[in-house]
C-alpha cells in the first residue's frame, strides 16, 4: 500500500459518495431533474425571482439532511467497526458488540415510552451511550487503562458483550411493555431511522473529529493487529492507544446512535468488504470505511424510501437485506 | 538511519531479579552481552527465557536491578527510539486478519517511519532483502493466514531482521521449523550478527531447546535452572553434560565423532553415574519435568 495508491482509492469512493448523493436528492416520491437539484442547492440570481418552488425545498428541506444524516451515520458506523475489530483483534467485532448502542437504545426507547419529544429522544440516546461506555471504561479499567501483561482483547470484549446483552433484555422489557400506539416509533427507531428533519452538524462534526484523531495513529493500529507484545516491541504506547481507540469508536458509535437509531450491519461489513477487496492497511481503511459506509447508508435509505413510496422502510431493513448475501458472496469467492 | 546502523547493540543487566508469583526465577543476575556474541538462553520449561527476554527488551519491570541498553536504563529510552535499537521477536504472533507477507515484515519498520507513516523505497528494500535472506523472496505476495507454522516462523524472524536494530531478541525462533530451516536461520542469523569483515557487529540473543544447534552456532550460552541461578559463559563452557544434566533434570552425556559432538539423553544403565555426579537431591530442579527415575 502506498500514499499514492490510498488516495486513489478515496478519490474513487469519493466519487462514488456524491453520485449517491445526487441520486438521493433527485429521486423519491416526486422527481426532480438534476438540474433543479443544483439550481436548490446553490440559489443563485434564479432564486429571487421563485416563491413557491415545491421541489426545491423538498430538496433542501427534507433530502438534504436526511441524505446527509445517513452519510454520518453509515460513516461513523463503518469507521467504528474498523477500529473495534483492530482493538479487539477479531473479525467479528462491530460498533454495538461493546454496548454503546444497547445503552443508546434503551434510553431512547424509555423516552419515547413516556412520549417525550424527537430532541428529548435523541438526548436520551446520547446519555445512554455515554452510560454504557463509562461503565465499560470503569469495569474494564485493567485491560484499557492499566496495560496488563497478558492479552487483554478477550476480557475486554466479553465485559462489552455481557453488557450489552444486559441492555438487551431491558430493551425486550421495554417493547414488552409499550404501549401499542407507541410500539411501531420503536421498532423504527431500533431497526435505524434517519426521518431526523435538520442537517446533522452534530454527527459530521463527530466524523471529522473521529477521523483526524485516529488518522495520525494509523500506522501504530496496524502493527497493534499483530499483538500486544509485537506492539509494544516496536515502540506503540499500547495502552493509550487501546483507549484512545475505545473512546473514539464509542463516541463515533454515540453519535452515530443519536442520529440514526441502531442500524444495523453497516459496522460489520463495510470495514469487511473494503479488507476482501483492497487489503488490512489502516491508513487506508480508516476514510475509504468512512466513505463507503456513508455511501452505503445513503443508498440503502434511497432504496427505503422510495421502494414503497410514498410509505417508507426503515434503512437498517435494507442495510441487512442487501448487504447479507453480497458480503457472504465476496467471502466464499475470495482467493487466497 | 545510519546514526542507528553503527549504533553498538551493547546490553547490560545489573542485578536484576525476576520473579513469577511467589518463584523466583533468577536472582542478582549481572551480565553484559557485547556485539558481535551470539547468546543462546537455555533452561527448562518455566525457567523464565520468555520473561528474562521480555525483561532484557524493556517490556517488563524487573523485581530489582535494572537493564541498560547502549549505556542508558531502558526505562528512559522513548519507545520508538529504543524500538530502532533493539528488536523483539515475541513467541506467537496473531493473524486475526488476512494479510501479505511483505505487509506483515513492512510493518517492523513502523520505529523507522516518519511524516504520516507511509513507507519509503528504502524500508520497501529492507523488507525484500530480509525475506531474501530466509529464502522467502518468492512468499512476498502470500496471505499469512495460508502459511504453514513453520513458514509464518520464518516470516516472523525476516520481520525481526528487517527492523535493523543492532540488537536482537529472540524467544524461540526455531520451534516450528524443520533441521534444514533451523540451520538455514541460524547461518543468516550469524551472517547478520557479524558482517563478513567484521566491519558491523550485532547483538543476538536467542531462547532455545535444542542444545546441539546452540552448541554449534551460538558463540556463548546463558543456562537458567528456573530456581533463582544461571550460569553465563562461552557456549561449551556452559552447556557441559554436567550442568546441562542438573538443570534439565536428566542425565545427559557428550557423545564425539570425528569434530562432531552430540548431548544425548544417556541410556538407563549410564544414567545412575551421571546422576551420581551432581550431589543428592540436586538432581532434579524443582521445574523438572521428569522424575521418572
Amino acid at each position: 500500500m502506498s500514499a499514492r495508491r490510498a488516495l486513489a482509492i478515496w478519490a474513487v469512493l469519493g466519487v462514488l459518495a456524491l453520485l449517491v448523493l445526487a441520486a438521493s436528492l433527485a429521486l423519491g416520491s416526486v422527481p426532480v431533474a438534476p438540474a433543479r437539484v443544483l439550481a436548490a442547492l446553490f440559489p443563485t440570481q434564479h432564486a429571487t425571482g421563485a416563491p413557491a418552488d415545491l421541489a426545491g425545498e423538498i430538496v433542501r428541506t427534507l433530502r438534504l439532511p436526511r441524505a446527509l444524516a445517513g452519510f454520518c451515520c453509515g460513516a461513523l458506523l463503518a469507521l467504528a467497526g474498523a477500529l473495534l475489530q483492530v482493538l479487539l483483534r477479531n473479525p467479528l467485532a462491530e460498533p454495538y458488540v461493546l454496548g454503546v448502542s444497547g445503552g443508546a437504545a434503551t434510553f431512547a426507547l424509555f423516552a419515547m415510552m413516556a412520549g417525550c419529544a424527537a430532541w428529548l429522544v435523541d438526548a436520551s440516546a446520547c446519555a445512554g451511550a455515554f452510560a454504557s461506555i463509562l461503565l465499560v471504561l470503569g469495569l474494564a479499567r485493567g485491560e484499557l487503562w492499566r496495560g496488563e501483561p497478558q492479552d487483554a482483547s478477550p476480557r475486554l470484549l466479553l465485559t462489552g458483550a455481557v453488557i450489552a446483552a444486559g441492555w438487551g433484555a431491558v430493551i425486550t422489557l421495554l417493547l414488552t411493555v409499550a404501549p401499542e400506539g407507541r410500539l411501531r416509533g420503536m421498532l423504527f427507531w431500533l431497526t435505524g431511522d434517519l426521518n431526523g428533519g435538520t442537517v446533522p452538524w452534530s454527527a459530521l462534526a463527530a466524523l471529522l473529529l473521529a477521523l483526524a484523531a485516529m488518522m495520525p495513529a494509523a500506522p501504530q493500529l496496524n502493527v497493534l493487529l499483530r499483538g500486544d507484545a509485537a506492539a509494544r516491541a516496536l515502540g506503540v504506547p499500547v495502552t493509550r492507544l487501546r483507549l484512545r481507540i475505545y473512546l473514539v469508536a464509542s463516541l463515533a458509535t454515540a453519535a452515530a446512535v443519536t442520529t440514526g437509531g441502531t442500524i444495523g450491519f453497516i459496522g460489520l461489513v463495510v470495514p469487511h468488504m473494503l479488507r476482501l477487496l483492497l487489503g488490512n492497511d489502516q491508513r487506508m481503511l480508516l476514510p475509504a470505511a468512512a466513505l463507503a459506509g456513508g455511501a452505503a447508508v445513503m443508498g440503502a435509505d434511497l432504496v427505503a424510501r422510495t421502494v414503497i413510496a410514498p410509505a417508507q422502510l426503515p434503512v437498517g431493513v435494507i442495510t441487512a437485506l442487501a448487504g447479507v448475501p453480497v458480503f457472504l458472496w465476496m467471502l466464499l469467492h475470495r482467493r487466497r | 538511519m545510519s546514526e542507528h546502523a553503527t549504533s553498538t547493540g551493547m546490553l547490560s543487566a545489573q542485578r536484576i531479579t525476576l520473579r513469577a508469583g511467589a518463584r523466583t526465577l533468577l536472582a542478582d543476575f549481572t551480565h553484559t552481552f557485547y556485539p558481535g556474541e551470539i547468546w543462546c538462553i537455555a533452561g527448562p520449561n518455566g525457567a523464565g527465557k520468555t520473561t528474562l527476554l521480555a525483561t532484557l527488551a524493556g517490556l517488563r519491570r524487573p523485581a530489582a536491578g535494572q537493564v541498560e541498553i547502549d549505556g542508558v536504563p531502558v526505562a528512559d529510552w522513548p519507545p520508538v527510539r529504543l524500538a530502532q535499537r533493539r528488536a523483539l521477536l515475541p513467541q506467537t504472533a496473531h493473524d486475526a486478519f488476512s494479510a501479505s507477507v511483505l505487509d506483515v515484515v513492512l510493518l517492523n519498520r513502523f520505529p523507522h517511519l516518519s511524516g504520516w507513516g507511509w513507507e519509503r523505497s528504502e524500508d520497501r528494500i529492507a523488507a525484500h532483502e530480509a525475506l531474501a535472506q530466509l529464502g522467502l523472496a518468492e512468499f512476498a505476495a502470500r496471505d499469512v493466514l495460508s502459511l504453514s507454522g513453520g513458514e509464518r516462523q520464518r516470516v516472523a524472524l525476516a520481520a525481526t531482521l528487517c527492523q535493523q536494530a543492532p540488537l536482537m531478541l529472540l524467544d524461540e525462533p526455531l520451534t516450528h521449523l524443520d533441521l534444514h530451516h533451523q540451520i538455514g536461520c541460524l547461518e543468516a542469523l550469524a551472517a547478520w550478527s557479524c558482517e563478513a569483515d567484521r566491519s558491523l557487529l550485532r547483538t543476538l540473543l536467542f531462547s532455545c531447546h535444542d542444545l546441539n544447534l546452540a552448541r554449534r552456532f551460538a558463540t556463548h550460552a546463558l543456562l537458567l535452572d528456573g530456581a533463582g541461578g544461571a550460569y553465563a559463559g562461552p557456549v561449551r563452557d556452559v552447556l557441559t553434560p554436567a550442568r546441562a544434566s542438573r538443570a534439565f533434570g536428566y542425565p545427559l552425556t557428550l557423545i564425539r565423532d570425528g569434530d562432531d559432538e552430540a548431548l544425548v539423553p544417556a541410556l538407563r544403565a549410564n544414567s545412575r553415574d551421571a546422576s551420581r555426579q551432581s550431589p543428592p537431591g540436586d538432581g532434579t530442579s524443582p521445574n523438572s519435568s521428569n522424575s521418572s527415575f
